[in-house]
């Protein structure tokens, strides 16, 4: 069982097919290996029993040969910033802690449709707030690489969504839902070696995705393959009328071919210098190198370009977050939902003790600056300000796609830091070199994805970032996927046999 | 000099003492879209649903839910725009787009326009923001023109008109109930679809005001983008009022909220304006601030929220795309401008003109059939039976039918007479079959719930006019004969009994006499006994 659990979804779907395996056995394995793996803290909420019901009427579909698709019986976990019919769902909050939504989010509604089978919520920084999976009220995700039960330290998995990458990387299922708004979906799959898709904002619905900033945030793909990645953006993605946001541009399913049989001669990527910063360690840069000559040896046209706005992307991100949080938190008051603070000496001491008690320090920084940006007398000076530079990291965008047709740059400009040393920064400045690279793909709304490329000296997993220009994830992902084919990345052997 | 000086300083504090305050009004209307759902959600906007019941996901600001605009909404908002004669703003805001189309000389709503977010934190406001449209409203530069008619005074009517700043979308919120242990949240009204009217402070009076207030009404109800049912809230205004001496910058004003009737238009601005000279005169200051309008004591009160004025911290609603109208060739758009305008139809002031022009009807009576709509259907309606006289026709229903309403009590609206009937009162007046008191008694009839026509009620009643002139001969002479008394006073030269016999003849014939001929008889008779 443990070999099935490290296939891909498309081998466990023969199995599934071929009546080698059933549904249910299946999710039992899934569940006995999310009990397993506590130590990581990937899950804030395990679905058992409901798992189980959803993997018998699988197994029957199965057996009547009317399976939903090929995601049907196969388990799939979700952050807990998206909103799941009749399970808790906290955004790692006080606030939330004991919220049941009455609905379900469109991405995993769509998953649900097709028959994938959801086996946990998955943690992440208080609603997606952090870049390290650490400010949780459920205690930090560990990372799998790099881990030791002796030590009292632990690599972070990056985050926000890192809950979700150790799902994944720990084989308790095949894919898992992350959020990404400056990041959040790709940081944790560089540190952790998984494949982290940032769809086209627009392309997958975020009606039910707990918003953070909501002209950035996209729901994410992990996934341990390229292939993988794409079954799951299949279902997912497409025009919802519930989100006004929410691309009519007809979605065609990707099919891509085997490895083997693809070219890329004559491609055109792009080398950003500007993402050669300051903090980016030599371990990236090398690999970086190797890459982008492996492409180049390929038959790829690899140039040197400029983004030259790109190392306004995060202070210009800083502002438009704070400014959209402050806003989106404004509906956390104690009265229709979620926390309630024992208050009744008046509405405004209600608002105040619930809002203080329900948000760590981050949330509350967040909604404190936010608020003071959009004071009339700021509006221009700081959020206005925000908004034209983003104009221009947009366009800067805009212009190199007349040049090059995918960008390529580090993930992250390290491998995944011990949790020691990632809390002696401030969650503020953790997000500005965290985020760095993967930042202005959310300003421009463009895809983006992180592939695993190989371990480091020290054993910890280096990831690498494409870029492409708006709807171009069928390009996008044929080439992660010959990236990912020329790599040969190896996850990790203690969970993937 | 000096001593002139004196004087005419002295003359001149005189002058500015009795000078006449003048006022200025400006006026805010939240006018409730007529549409089955709320503008962001697809629950009901029903009035009077039980509590919490027309409440979706989104009203109550579950969170991952999201606004989705209400096109029926867009579209009122343009006809109402359109009806209301707005325009494009010139001023151009970031990305915003300007088209100007020959063929839409009217069209004045803006093609681009964006919803914003209002934050302040209030029970019954669950998001903690509202949706508005500030920095780029549906429409702009309106102007309403209407007219100003203030009974039981001798002031002349005339056509006033009001500038129209802008027309934006937005959202209701809840309803708060407090009572002293607790305070409840009905979330029904909350996201329900408003326009809110912004009229520039063209007003100078509380009349204005009011005559203001029922034109709008009557293009609402025409257009039936709004219900105008103020008593369930659909229609609420807000007055800002100030005072000043001619010549001088405008006063300090403050704000009367959510008036709820026309006639507490009329009343709260008319008590504001006083309060505020009083105050003024007796050396006070006017305080900018937001006061209420008590319909119970007619006066208007400081409400309590002193606090400091309020940031609403504006910022663009980050999940709806800008909303784009499509003119003339545009075909982008959430709506098409050109198809609502063909949907108009025909306005108060053009129903005026019509009126006046093809059926010669005075100024006063065109006014009053198109202040009462269901005066005017009835007319329409007898005139499309058959061509009577329209002028006797509209007299009759305002002076005899409505009059006769009013004095029973009853309200227009639950009055059901058929235009036959009303046909055949006008029919048998100008033939001379019955007079003009008849008519009145054959409507008091027909008001009363009598469902006989007016035709048998004549001939049941014996009510055909007298005008055999022997006859009323005879009839004016018995008077005559029977009032000694009063023919020797006539006699005497006090010939206002002239009326008293008139009145003698009505009765004694039942109201059926001509009182043409009636007239012409007695004058010739009593002149024959003076000699």
């Amino acid at each position: 069982m443990d070999r099935i659990l490290s296939l891909n979804m498309h081998l466990v779907n023969k199995l599934l097919q071929d009546n080698v395996i059933s549904s249910t056995e299946l999710i039992r394995a899934c569940l006995e290996r999310a009990k397993n793996i506590k130590k990581y803290n990937p899950f804030i909420t395990i679905i058992d029993n409901v798992a189980i019901k959803q993997a018998e009427a699988s197994t029957d579909r199965y057996n009547k040969r009317k399976a939903l698709s090929e995601l049907d019986g196969l388990p799939i976990a979700i952050k807990d910033n998206f909103c799941t019919e009749n399970i808790k769902t906290t955004c790692a909050s006080k606030m939330l802690e004991n919220f049941i939504p009455k609905y379900n989010a469109t991405p995993y509604a769509n998953l649900k449709s097709a028959g994938a089978i959801l086996v946990g919520k998955t943690n992440l920084d208080q609603f997606a707030m952090g870049s390290g999976t650490v400010d949780s009220i459920y205690g930090p995700t560990k990372n799998i690489w790099g881990y030791s039960d002796n030590y009292n330290d632990f690599f972070i998995t990056g985050g926000s969504s890192g809950g979700s990458a150790i799902a994944v990387a720990t084989g308790t299922c095949y894919a898992a839902i992350g959020s990404d708004t400056g990041g959040s979906t790709r940081n944790p799959a560089s540190y952790c070696g998984l494949v982290g898709l940032k769809p086209t904002y627009g392309l997958v619905s975020r009606l039910g995705l707990i918003p953070l900033v909501n002209s950035m945030d996209v729901p994410g793909i992990l996934t341990r393959t390229v292939d993988d990645c794409v079954s799951v953006l299949n279902i997912v993605s497409g025009y919802d009328s519930k989100d006004s946001t929410s691309l009519m541009r007809q979605h065609r399913k990707i099919r891509l071919p085997p490895a083997n049989k693809m070219s890329i001669k004559g491609l055109k990527i792009g080398i950003p210098i500007e993402y050669h910063c300051e903090y980016l360690s030599a371990d990236v840069l090398d690999v970086w190198d190797e890459v982008a000559n492996l492409l180049e040896e390929s038959g790829a046209i690899v140039k040197e370009v400029s983004l030259p706005n790109t190392e306004y992307s995060i202070v210009c991100y800083s502002i438009l977050n704070q400014c959209e949080v402050a806003s989106n938190m404004a509906r956390y008051d104690g009265i229709e939902f979620g926390f309630r603070a024992d208050e009744n000496s008046s509405t405004e001491k209600l608002y105040a003790t619930t809002r203080s008690l329900g948000f760590n320090e981050v949330v509350r920084n967040r909604i404190l600056t936010g608020n003071y940006f959009l004071l009339t007398r700021n509006y221009e000076k700081y959020f206005n300000q925000a908004l034209k530079v983003r104009r221009l990291i947009s366009n800067d965008f805009d212009n190199i796609w007349d040049k090059v047709q995918l960008l390529l740059t580090p993930t992250t400009l390290s491998t995944a830091p011990l949790y020691s040393d990632f809390i002696k920064k401030t969650n503020r400045d953790q997000c500005a070199v965290q985020d760095y690279c993967t930042q202005p793909a959310n300003m421009a709304g463009i895809p983006a994805v992180s592939i695993p490329i190989k371990l480091s000296k020290t054993g910890m997993p280096i990831s690498l970032q494409l870029l492409g220009r708006n709807l171009s994830e069928p390009m996008l992902l044929a080439v992660a996927k010959f990236i990912e084919y020329l790599v040969e990345f190896k996850h990790n052997p203690k969970y993937i046999v | 000099m000096k001593l002139l000086q004196q004087i005419f300083k002295h003359q001149r504090r005189k002058y500015s003492s009795t000078t006449k305050w003048q006022s200025v009004i400006g006026l805010e209307v939240h006018a409730q879209i007529s549409s089955a759902s709320k503008l962001f959600s697809g629950s009901s906007t029903e009035f009077a649903s039980p509590v919490n019941t027309n409440v979706s996901l989104f009203d109550s600001a579950v969170p991952g839910t999201l606004p989705v605009l209400n096109k029926k909404c867009v579209e009122a908002g343009v006809m109402t725009a359109l009806a209301l004669n707005c325009r494009v703003n010139p001023v151009s805001y970031f990305d915003r787009k300007h088209y100007f189309y020959a063929d839409l000389p009217n069209c004045r709503v803006n093609p681009v326009s964006y919803f914003d977010r209002k934050h302040y934190f209030y029970a019954d406001l669950p998001a903690g923001y509202q949706i508005t449209q500030q920095r780029a409203p549906l429409a702009n530069d309106g102007l309403l023109r209407f007219h100003v008619h203030t009974p039981g005074t001798n002031i002349k009517p005339y056509v006033a008109e009001a500038r129209i700043k802008q027309i934006q979308l937005e959202q209701d919120s809840g309803k708060s109930l407090h009572d002293d242990y607790q305070s409840l949240v009905d979330l029904n009204r909350a996201g329900a679809p408003l326009m809110e009217l912004v009229f520039e402070p063209d007003l100078k009076n509380a009349e204005e005001a009011a005559s203001l207030i029922k034109e709008l009404i009557i293009i609402l109800e025409r257009i039936q983008t709004c219900s105008c049912k103020m008593e369930e809230g659909a229609l609420r205004v807000d007055a800002n009022v100030s005072v000043h001496k001619p010549d001088t910058p405008f006063g300090i004003r403050t704000e009367i909220k959510n008036i709820g009737s026309v006639r507490g238009v009329a009343g709260a601005i008319k008590y504001e304006i006083e309060r505020q000279i009083k105050v003024l005169e007796s050396g006070g200051q006017i305080e900018n601030e937001t006061r209420a309008w008590d319909a119970t004591t007619k006066t208007t009160l400081a409400m309590r929220d002193k606090e400091q004025k309020q940031d609403y911290r504006y910022m663009p609603e980050p999940n709806l795309p800008p909303l784009h109208i499509a003119m003339g060739p545009v075909q982008q758009g959430c709506v098409n401008a050109s198809e609502i305008r063909s949907k108009i139809p025909e306005l108060p002031e053009d129903t005026r003109n019509r009126l006046r022009e093809s059926f010669g009807l005075v100024p006063e009576h065109a006014v009053i059939l198109v202040n009462e709509s269901k005066l005017q259907k009835l007319f329409e309606e007898v005139l499309a039976l058959e061509m009577v006289n329209p002028k006797l026709l509209a007299n009759i229903l305002i002076n005899e039918y409505l009059a006769l309403i009013h004095a029973e009590k009853l309200v227009l609206e639950d009055v059901e007479t058929p235009a036959s009937y009303m046909r055949d009162i006008v029919k048998l007046l100008t033939d001379g079959i019955i007079s003009r008191n008849t008519a009145r008694l054959i409507l008091e009839k027909i008001i009363n719930g009598c469902k006989d026509s007016p035709i048998k009620i004549v001939d049941d009643g014996d009510w055909r006019q007298i005008t055999d002139e022997n006859k009323l001969r005879q009839i004016c002479q018995e008077v005559i004969d029977e009032n000694p008394k009063a023919t020797k006073q006539y006699l005497n030269g006090k010939t206002k009994v002239f009326k008293f016999f008139l009145g003698a003849v009505a009765t004694k014939t039942n109201q059926r006499a001509n009182m043409t001929f009636v007239n012409n008889i007695l004058e010739e008779l009593l002149d024959k006994s003076k000699k």
